[in-house]
């Protein structure tokens, strides 16, 4: 008794290691990247120096950096523009996902004959799409949110149709045996049961959304005016102004990881009670 | 209370999958009321089958059920062999849902849920959501919910057949003490020999292929049945009968398939 006592306490050398390795994974798996990062940074300024490139082929970072200061104020009001779009159109991608979703479930005719619609919506480029939808969408703010809306809606579409389906057999028989009607089945055991792979949806089409915002204005932009950031960036490169290029480029790439790093977290704070997906993360 | 009425005669009932496999053939079988009834057989002999039938998750191919008259739609209560929970509920919105899908409000439910969890010795644990606990605990859960509407029947699938014996014991006496104080009646599918004397008054041996009723066996021993009962030289015969009858069974399904 107290020999597995004492042991408890006292690590053999094996758990010792292993414990110090959970330790060391944990802190590399931020420093790491993060060492990488400002290596490559350096790097970056270093060849800009040692080559003598210049300024409107390849800005140093400290340049970029600066142009993002300065230019706060255009930048900046840039991204909201791209922000607005990107998070309208997720708003109605996951309406419109979650809706036809549902939708579908209610009907296995209705799913077998307007998914390969969707397929279809989803597999064709939007860059070849857009100047369609030029041409029959008048207001530029509808345009660029129907765009964004194709791409992002599809992985929700598909992800909560999946989870809806998958509900365990025997749970609706319970229902059945318990007379529960349809909604009822729908809102206490397939949407509750859909959550875990809608979750995953959204978070691709989270990513997605911000895509779909910026291309749709690169397309937009070379036919019409607007004010988001990639008519920054189109108006930089025909400028020669590359600082700011890259200035923009950046915030695309930070708000794109900002948006992952929020809906992972929506996810995990959704489903840390019960999913194994949400488990993982406590150990 | 016309005690050992029957509640359900089951009539020359057969089921014939549309894949063609016949998974009962011809099963008279008189359901008491009060009884405790197991039904014994090897795998495939349509013990599930029969006992989908009985709930009226799945409709006959030949013959008849037919419920005593004044038996309503929902008089019955289903506990499946994994506890089938909803895995993102606490365990008391688990105990409250039949009710719930009823119109019953929480409020007006949490009196029969307490009372049932306290029955089931899960007083404490009702903001627990199942992944929290144990698999013998999961198991009372999903007895509490399948007796929250107080059913007449309590149809039950192999419930314990994933649990370990100590769990097992446990929960076959917590079982019979409930079904005493509440009479209820019970169909049970069980594997095993033992449980099924333990706990019956009587055991519908099956043979499979296509699945039928072998033979029925009374198990007379008085209740309350208690550990005492379990080491009794009277249960030990009762399973060696029962169990010569389940090989005899088994041997006929043999016999048929070659
Ligand atoms: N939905 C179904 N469609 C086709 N065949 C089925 C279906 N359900 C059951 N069967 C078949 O019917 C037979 C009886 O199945 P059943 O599940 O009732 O057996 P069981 O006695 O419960 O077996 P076990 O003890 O292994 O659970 C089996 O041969 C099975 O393959
Ligand atoms: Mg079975």
């Amino acid at each position: 008794m107290t020999i597995t006592e004492s042991r408890a306490v006292a690590l053999d050398p094996e758990e010792a290691r292993r414990l110090r390795n959970a330790r060391l994974e944990r802190i590399g798996r931020w420093l790491l990247p993060l060492t990488i990062m400002v290596l490559a940074i350096w790097l970056w300024d270093r060849i800009c120096v040692w080559n003598e490139i210049p300024q409107y082929i390849l800005p140093r970072p400290g340049v970029v950096l600066q142009t993002l200061h300065k230019d706060a104020g255009l930048l900046f009001g840039s991204l909201l523009v791209t922000l607005r779009i990107t998070f309208l159109s997720l708003a109605l991608a996951v309406i419109g996902g979650v809706g036809l979703a549902v939708l579908f479930t209610q009907s296995k005719w209705v799913e077998m004959s307007f998914f390969p619609f969707a397929v279809v919506l989803q597999v064709t480029p939007i860059v070849a799409i857009f100047p369609l939808i030029n041409i029959y969408v008048d207001n530029q703010t509808a345009k660029l949110l129907l765009c964004a809306w194709i791409v992002a809606f599809f992985p929700i579409l598909s992800n909560t149709t999946l989870g809806l389906n998958s509900v365990d057999r025997n749970l609706r028989d319970l229902f059945r045996l318990n007379g529960a009607t349809r909604w009822q089945e729908l809102w206490h055991l397939r949407l509750p049961a859909a959550m875990p792979y809608f979750l995953g949806g959204l978070k691709i089409a989270g990513g997605l959304s911000l895509i779909g915002a910026v291309v749709a204005e690169f397309v937009a932009g070379a036919s019409g005016q607007s004010s988001g950031l990639a008519s920054r960036i189109i108006e930089a490169g025909y400028r020669l102004n590359a600082p700011r290029l890259f200035a923009a480029l950046i915030l695309i790439s930070l708000t794109g990881i900002v948006i992952f790093l929020v809906l992972s977290l929506v996810s995990h704070l959704a489903l840390r009670r019960w999913h194994e997906s949400a488990l993982k993360q406590e150990g | 209370m016309n005690e050992g009425a029957p509640l359900l005669v089951m009539d020359g009932v057969g089921k014939t999958f549309s894949n063609g496999v016949t998974a009962l053939d011809d099963v008279n079988l008189t359901i008491g009321e009060g009884d405790f009834l197991s039904l014994l057989g090897p795998s495939g002999c349509g013990k599930s089958t029969a006992l989908r039938l009985i709930a009226g998750l799945s409709v006959p191919t030949r013959g008849r059920l037919d419920w005593r008259k004044e038996m309503g739609d929902d008089c019955v209560g289903f506990v499946f062999q994994e506890p089938t929970l909803l895995p993102w509920a606490s365990v008391f919105d688990n105990v409250w849902l039949p009710l719930r899908l009823r119109g019953v409000s929480r409020a007006k439910a949490a009196p029969a849920v307490h009372e049932l969890l306290e029955r089931v010795h899960l007083s404490g644990f009702e903001n627990a959501v199942p992944r929290e606990l144990s698999g013998g605990m999961k198991m009372r859960v999903s007895i509490a919910r399948g007796l929250v509407t107080k059913p007449r029947v309590l149809l039950m699938d192999e419930p314990f057949a994933a649990l370990d014996e100590i769990t097992r014991f446990k929960l076959n006496n917590d079982l019979l003490e409930l079904w005493q104080d509440e009479r209820f009646t019970v169909v049970f599918v069980t594997h095993s020999v033992f449980e099924s004397v333990f706990l019956s008054n009587r055991i519908v041996v099956m043979a499979a292929r296509p699945g039928r009723v072998h033979e029925e066996i009374a198990i007379d021993a008085p209740y309350p049945r208690d550990e005492a009962f379990r080491t009794s030289p009277g249960y030990a015969a009762l399973c060696r009968q029962a169990s010569d009858v389940l090989v005899l069974a088994i041997n006929s399904t043999h016999g048929a398939a070659a």
